[in-house]
């Protein structure tokens, strides 16, 4: 199977239930989930969700169909391949022994990042950015010794450019 | 105006104009059971709420309307699952409403309190937990739109206690406006253009109708699609009626147990015509072997039929009345040439089929399941409601009953529910008072329901039941005779009721036929009362559904006999 990454933006109601019957679907028909964030748009009436997902494209084709069906889903956009930005935050606590200390903090510099909790025997470490900066961080911090991470996952828009997003149909 | 929530559920009912509904009482109806006395309102009351769904299903069939069944929370919700799940399968509009524990109390494990939302987000269109009173009028307008629109399917209102007991200032709910939901109804007319061009040149064309078109009353135009093309037209089981069973170009239904004819065609055809259907595994067997030589147009309203299990050449979104309406518009502009010479050899090659390979058994000293499914037909002149239960009784309906119309093939085919049969009949009994309504049962599959013969006797509904008694459960000892070196694991159902008694202790009646020359006999005196009859059929007993695709051969590879 051709399984590729698939960033899928969508809209819906902000109602009670709504994110399970989106979670409820994926989980029920097969489809995964690497994943998901959601929160209120500026309606407060709409939330967005974030979800990414591997998939071959009649898949990724049957899932957007199937969303769409959902009642409370007003939207879905495949953000893959068109243009968009995306981001990810992480927080990763890290040991900082005394003689790892400056190596940290020339890592945190170079990928503009922020210390925001230090302690006797750890800093923790707060970076945004899109996959590639993520994983070549952890590249580097890997060897130091991560004690913990915490992901947002991916969140992602249409350049504006494209008409952002707004209706293109 | 003050109104309570059950008053204003009732005011809605009315306003949807529902006459019927199928229910089971308990702690947290109470309020709305109370209101429901104070209207003209038919309550049916069922004896397990499964029934009440069934018997809301068959209802909406046989009319086309909107069924609807109320039943209590904790156990009466649950009970419904089976037959909420059954009705998403097959697309049949229905509301059901649940009652629930107080608000105060959900998420307490409160006596008799399940989350029937989550339970049933999977197998609705839509469902609803109505927190306030002041929603409950909208929420009751919007699951009507839902249930009967686009793709129909059941939508389930969860009403907790207080919900109906509150009184509140009543408001006329606003103009319903769903924000995202907006089926298509008409299709996109370049992609119908393309149909047409596809129709033109084919040489070996066939129509393939399920379902939608029962649902989007489209049977007469698929029929002048069909005439005017000279195009054979097969059926899924959801499909049966939709064309006429008795027409010159009728191929019969296609599938795991289709005809001969139909498989074939399927397997030599150049073009489907797709309408109303969702190439289910039943129809397509083998996936990749199915229909190797055709370009497939496939109609449906609902987008993620097409393109789900086949690929497809000309995908059309739209109801499928509308559109094969609009198909035949452009055809009739076009010049399709001389069809007669043209799908001559087609239709010969069709003929020949039908010719070496019908449908046969052989009837002989002991009752074939076969015969009186043909003498019913006789008998009924192809004009009876039929519904079934599941199993080979089904298929031997499906294959020998040939339905003239649409609605009058009532079966439960997406989920197979064992049980179905009997409150479906029911419901269409309801739905249609004058005419004859008969369920063609399997001795085990009957006794899943049974118990609605009280509901059918004590409404006096003249419902006949056709039981067909192989004395096992057929069709898995079918596949264990054929595929597991017949070794009749939990099949045998030797032990069963005296059915002839049973009718009779219901009130209803019972007779039973166990010699061919008793058959016609039989038929005629149950056909004939105006009583609920039990009419029991000593069968065969180890009598198998042929053709018989095994499951994950190609669709033209059929077991025979
Ligand atoms: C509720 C339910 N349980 C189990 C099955 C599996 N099943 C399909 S057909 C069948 C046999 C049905 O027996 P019977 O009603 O006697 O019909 P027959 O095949 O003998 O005509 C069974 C058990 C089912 N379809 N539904
Ligand atoms: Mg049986």
């Amino acid at each position: 199977m051709n399984e590729q990454k698939h960033i899928l933006s969508i809209l819906v109601e902000n109602k009670p239930g709504v994110l399970s019957r989106i979670v409820g679907l994926f989980s029920g028909r097969g489809y995964n989930i690497e994943s998901l964030c959601v929160a209120e748009t500026m309606d407060p009436l709409v939330s967005r969700i974030t979800l990414v997902t591997m998939a071959d494209t009649p898949v990724v084709e049957q899932i957007v169909k199937q969303l769409h069906k959902l009642i409370n889903v007003i939207k879905v956009y495949e953000l893959t391949g068109s243009s968009y930005v995306q981001r990810e935050m992480s927080l990763i606590k890290i040991q900082a022994k005394p003689e790892y200390r400056a190596e940290i903090l020339r890592i945190v510099d170079i990928f503009r990042c922020k210390v925001v909790d230090v302690g006797q025997e750890h800093y923790t470490l707060e970076v945004t950015g899109d996959e590639g900066k993520m994983t070549a961080i952890l590249n580097l911090l890997k060897p130091i010794g991560i004690k913990e991470i915490a992901k947002t996952g991916i969140i992602a828009l249409f350049r504006e450019s494209n008409g952002g997003l707004k209706d293109k149909d | 105006m003050k109104l309570t929530g059950a008053q204003i559920l009732m005011k809605m009912l009315k306003e949807e104009g529902v006459d019927t509904i199928f229910g089971f009482p308990g702690g947290v109806v109470i309020d709305i059971y109370d209101e429901l006395t104070k209207t003209d309102i038919k309550h049916i009351l069922v004896r397990h709420e499964q029934g009440a769904v069934h018997a809301a299903d068959g209802y909406a069939r046989a009319s086309g309307k909107v069924g609807v069944c109320l039943v209590t929370s904790g156990p009466g919700a649950t009970n419904t699952v089976t037959g909420i799940a059954c009705a998403y399968m097959d697309s049949i509009p229905m509301v059901i409403f649940t009652g629930q524990v107080p608000t105060q109390l959900i998420g307490n494990d409160a006596f008799q309190e399940v989350d029937i939302v989550g339970i049933t987000r999977p197998c609705t269109k839509h469902n609803y937990l109505v927190k306030r009173t002041e929603d409950l009028a909208r929420v009751v307008k919007e699951a009507f739109v839902i249930a009967a629109s686009g793709r129909p399917g059941p939508v389930l209102i969860d009403i907790p206690k207080d919900v109906s007991s509150t009184k509140i200032t009543y408001k006329e709910p606003k103009k319903i406006e769903l924000k995202s939901y907006n089926p298509t109804y008409s299709p996109n007319m370049k992609q119908l253009h393309k149909a047409v061009k596809l129709i033109k040149n084919a040489k070996k064309p066939i129509v393939f109708a399920g379902g939608g078109v029962v649902l989007s009353k489209g049977s007469k135009e698929l029929t002048e699609l069909a005439h005017k093309t000279q195009t054979p037209v097969t059926c899924s089981l959801m499909g049966l009626g939709v064309f006429p069973g008795t027409d010159r170009l009728w191929l019969g239904m296609v599938g795991m147990h289709g005809t001969y004819r139909a498989n074939m065609c399927t397997g030599d055809c150049d073009l489907i015509v797709a309408v109303g259907v969702r190439f289910d595994d039943r129809v397509t067997g083998k996936i990749d072997t199915f229909a190797p030589n055709a370009k497939i147009v496939h109609i449906d309203i609902d987008p993620t039929s097409i393109r789900k299990n086949i690929p497809v050449t000309v995908p059309i979104v739209g109801d499928c009345k509308i559109t094969l309406s609009l198909l035949n518009k452009l055809l009739d502009k076009e010049d399709l040439g001389n069809l007669k010479t043209k799908r001559k050899k087609w239709l010969d090659q069709v003929e020949k089929w039908k010719r070496t390979t019908p449908l046969a058994y052989k009837q002989k000293n002991i009752i074939k399941p076969q015969y009186v499914v043909e003498k019913l037909y006789e008998l009924t002149k192809g004009k009876a409601i039929i519904t079934t239960e599941v199993g080979q009784n089904q298929m031997w309906a499906a294959q020998y009953y040939h339905f003239k119309k649409p609605n009058h093939f009532i079966t439960s085919g997406g989920l197979g529910v064992m049980g179905f049969g009997l409150p479906a009949a029911i419901g269409a009994q309801l739905a249609c008072p004058g005419k004859l309504v008969v369920d063609i049962a399997g001795d085990g599959s009957i006794q899943m329901n049974i118990q609605e013969m009280a509901t059918a006797v004590q409404y006096g509904l003249p419902v006949k039941i056709v039981i067909l008694n192989n004395q096992y459960l057929g069709m898995v000892r079918q596949w264990q005779e054929l595929f597991y070196d017949k070794r009749y694991s939990g099949t045998n159902m030797e032990h069963a009721p005296d059915f002839v008694k049973l009718a009779e202790a219901y009130g209803a009646v019972g007779l039973r036929a166990t010699k061919p020359e008793e058959v016609e006999s039989v038929l005629k005196k149950g056909l004939s009362s105006p009583k609920t009859v039990i009419m029991e059929f000593v069968v065969e007993r180890e009598e198998c559904v042929y053709p018989m695709v095994p499951a994950g051969a190609a669709i033209t590879e059929m077991l025979l006999a």
